[in-house]
């Protein structure tokens, strides 16, 4: 098995090294980690301008380019919580906690210095976790049938939406609302327009660029306007050379970061819990099991060790699902599967064998893609912090062009662009109403497999519901329902304590740009 | 500056606004062929999340009040003039993008939409949007030739 993996991945690397790929993967680490760096931009809306442009590139070097700008906004994100204070990428919204202490201390060099060690020890257990599980969940999966396939997509879609962000009732409303998003357009089977409302131009469905601009970009600049943050950069003047950690730095990180990767590796199997809810719990663990547990939130550099290593092998993690199984865990690796889905390839299991310089040259570039980031982190930290000061008003504007722009490009089609807006609105409205829109866009891209197979179940079965819960004959499908059943009492469970103790204050200083997960 | 609404009625609005999507989805849904559980038509699906999501909506509001989940503090001020300028843009880059060219709608959807901000100045916006068309267009209908003409008179 290891053999195979090794080859596999040499092939990958093949792939991965072809001059045109390793360009674009660069394109992708460099845009991440710039957007990482700049207040108010994240990694999905950034993932969400560049979606259109992608149209026109060949599959391997889109998907490497997107999947760069996720883990480089992860190492740019680090940057903007540890010298400015601000929480602008969930994740990295706790190692604020200890990174700023720090920096206030004159030891903000040194913060960030341990954060890239510990985020390449991270990414690159992630990988090696995706090179050797990935392929054991293919062969598995490949013996699904149309019954567990819908299964382990409810499973997917309710615990993607409950274990998320914010409310978990408003989270599966959301994600039916996506699903319902996702039915809009010509029925598969019968041609019947459905949920058209007669507007020709739905007839194709909505595009999930204008859907994931609309919600992503528009409603999120209409929710953070004249909201700006002030924060002081003052402390934000590191050089190169401040980056080296001590020995006695190292020896403290080292267990962290062994610790953080580990945790950060289990939460990104389970869909739903992306690098966020990694972050929390390894820096909650390491808080715990801490001899001084009072240094903690007053600059202690196990405090950015540990959250920052789980965060990366997190985000490298969050691919597994995502690749070998086409079930995506959070709203960046849905994105990434209408990618795919633009390209004309089916995600699903059957992915690594048809389409195998995908997927061993996305695990290939994600080794490329990480050193590159080193690379790029510890000599030009100056150029990145000056990136720090640049203004949220001038970025938005520049932004809605991109987006106006990119979804003309799309089709050469106004339509789209008023649909997007139209979405943004909506969208805007459903944040203010408490609503997170995230789920949405995993519903509309699982949506059509799903109704796909529950008819395809449904007509293997003669119209017997309860072949998902056949024992006898769909074990795995069973399992997956008697997951989601769990996951559903659980929610209720955590209701009803919720009710009887009072509400749980929210721990985490609230964050500019929460819609991302 | 006000809220736009007390929190707790926020959920009953929400509660209501998914009621009503999906009603209109089940609506919608029954109007096409549905089909059995066996032979499932294109109605069956649409019908169904309809109703799902008008029972997920009443539930919203129906646990209005008991589900307090310290998200309240989060709800924003009205903020008309940012929201305002926010959808004037694009709104501008469809019209004049159809009708005089990448040029102009550029400009004007760049301009309109930093003046969103309060501390913007008019003369920061222009330059703002004088160099956003400028690399636009330079990008867009030179480098990566998307069929929009630069300027355009009376429609395409």
């Amino acid at each position: 098995m290891i053999e195979t993996a090794l080859t596999d991945l040499w092939y990958g690397f093949s792939v991965a090294l072809e001059p045109h790929n390793i360009l674009w993967c660069f394109v992708g680490v460099l845009v991440g980690n710039m957007v990482g760096v700049l207040p108010g931009m994240g990694p999905v809306a950034t993932i969400s301008i560049l979606l259109p442009l992608t149209f026109g590139m060949k599959p391997v070097a889109a998907i490497l380019m997107l999947a760069g700008v996720y883990y480089g906004a992860q190492y740019g994100g680090a940057i903007c919580s540890i010298l400015l204070n601000l929480p602008c990428h969930p994740p990295h919204a706790v190692t604020c906690l200890d990174g700023y202490p720090l920096t206030k201390q004159g030891k903000g060099g040194t913060a960030l210095g341990i954060t890239v060690i510990g985020s390449f020890i991270g990414a690159s257990f992630g990988i090696t976790e995706m090179i050797f599980l990935a392929p054991a969940l293919v062969s598995i999966a490949m013996k699904f049938g149309p019954s567990e396939v819908c299964s382990l997509m409810l499973l997917g879609l309710l615990a993607g939406s409950t274990l998320a962000r914010g409310s978990p009732l408003k989270g599966v409303t959301m994600t039916v609302l996506g699903l319902i998003i996702g039915i809009v357009g010509a029925d598969i089977e019968t041609g019947t327009p459905r949920l058209t409302f007669g507007i020709l131009e739905l007839y194709d469905g909505v595009e999930i660029v204008a859907l994931a601009l609309g919600l992503f970009g528009i409603a999120e600049f209409m929710k953070s306007i004249n909201q700006s943050v002030t924060f002081d950069n003052k402390y934000a003047n590191v050089k190169m050379r401040d980056m080296w950690p001590s020995a006695a730095d190292i020896k403290k990180s080292f267990f962290p970061w062994i610790r953080g990767t580990l945790i950060g590796s289990l939460c990104a199997l389970i869909p739903g819990t992306g690098p966020t809810i990694a972050s929390f719990v390894s820096y909650a663990t390491e808080k715990k099991i801490s001899r001084n547990p009072e240094k903690f939130g007053t600059g202690a550099i196990e405090g950015v060790a540990c959250p920052e290593a789980s965060t990366h092998s997190s985000v490298q993690g969050d691919f597994i699902p995502t690749m070998s199984l086409g079930i995506p865990g959070d709203v960046v690796m849905a994105l990434i599967l209408g990618a795919l889905m633009i390209q004309g390839i089916v995600p699903g299991p059957q992915l690594v064998s048809q389409h195998p310089d995908i997927f061993w040259g996305l695990i290939a570039s994600f080794w490329i893609g990480n050193i590159m980031l080193v690379v790029l982190n510890v000599p030009m930290i100056g150029l990145w912090v000056k990136m720090l000061a640049v203004p949220y008003k001038y970025l938005y504007p520049s932004a809605l062009f991109f987006i106006c722009i990119g979804v003309y490009g799309a089709h050469n089609d106004m339509f789209q662009v008023g649909l997007t807006l139209v979405i943004g609105v909506f969208g805007y409205i459903l944040l203010l109403l408490g609503f997170h829109p995230a789920p949405i866009l995993l519903g509309f891209v699982l949506g059509p497999r799903f109704e796909e197979n529950f008819r395809r179940a449904m007509l293997i079965s003669r119209g017997d519901i309860w072949v998902f819960v056949d024992i006898k004959n769909h074990p795995i499908s069973t399992v997956f329902v008697a997951l989601s059943a769990l996951l559903i009492i659980l929610q209720i469970v955590l209701w009803l304590r919720r009710l009887k103790w009072g509400p749980r204050m929210p721990r985490v200083p609230v964050t500019p740009s929460e819609a991302e997960v | 500056m006000d809220k736009l609404f007390p929190w707790w009625k926020r959920d009953y609005y929400a509660g209501a606004l998914m009621m009503l999507l999906g009603l209109i989805t089940a609506y919608e849904g029954s109007t096409y062929p549905v089909g059995s559980l066996h032979q499932m038509g294109p109605g069956y699906f649409p019908l169904a999340l309809g109703v799902l999501l008008t029972f997920l909506g009443g539930l919203i509001a129906a646990t209005a009040t008991a589900g307090a989940d310290g998200e309240e503090a989060a709800l924003p001020h009205a903020e008309w003039r940012g929201w305002a300028c926010i959808i004037a843009g694009p709104a501008l880059f469809i019209l004049l993008g159809g009708s005089t060219g990448m040029l102009p709608a550029t400009f004007a959807c760049v301009f309109v939409a930093a003046l969103g901000d309060r501390t913007t100045t008019l003369k920061g916006a222009f330059i703002l949007a004088a160099s956003i068309t400028v690399f636009g267009v330079v990008l867009f209908h030179y480098l990566l030739k998307l069929p929009m003409p630069v300027l355009a008179w009376g429609g395409t």
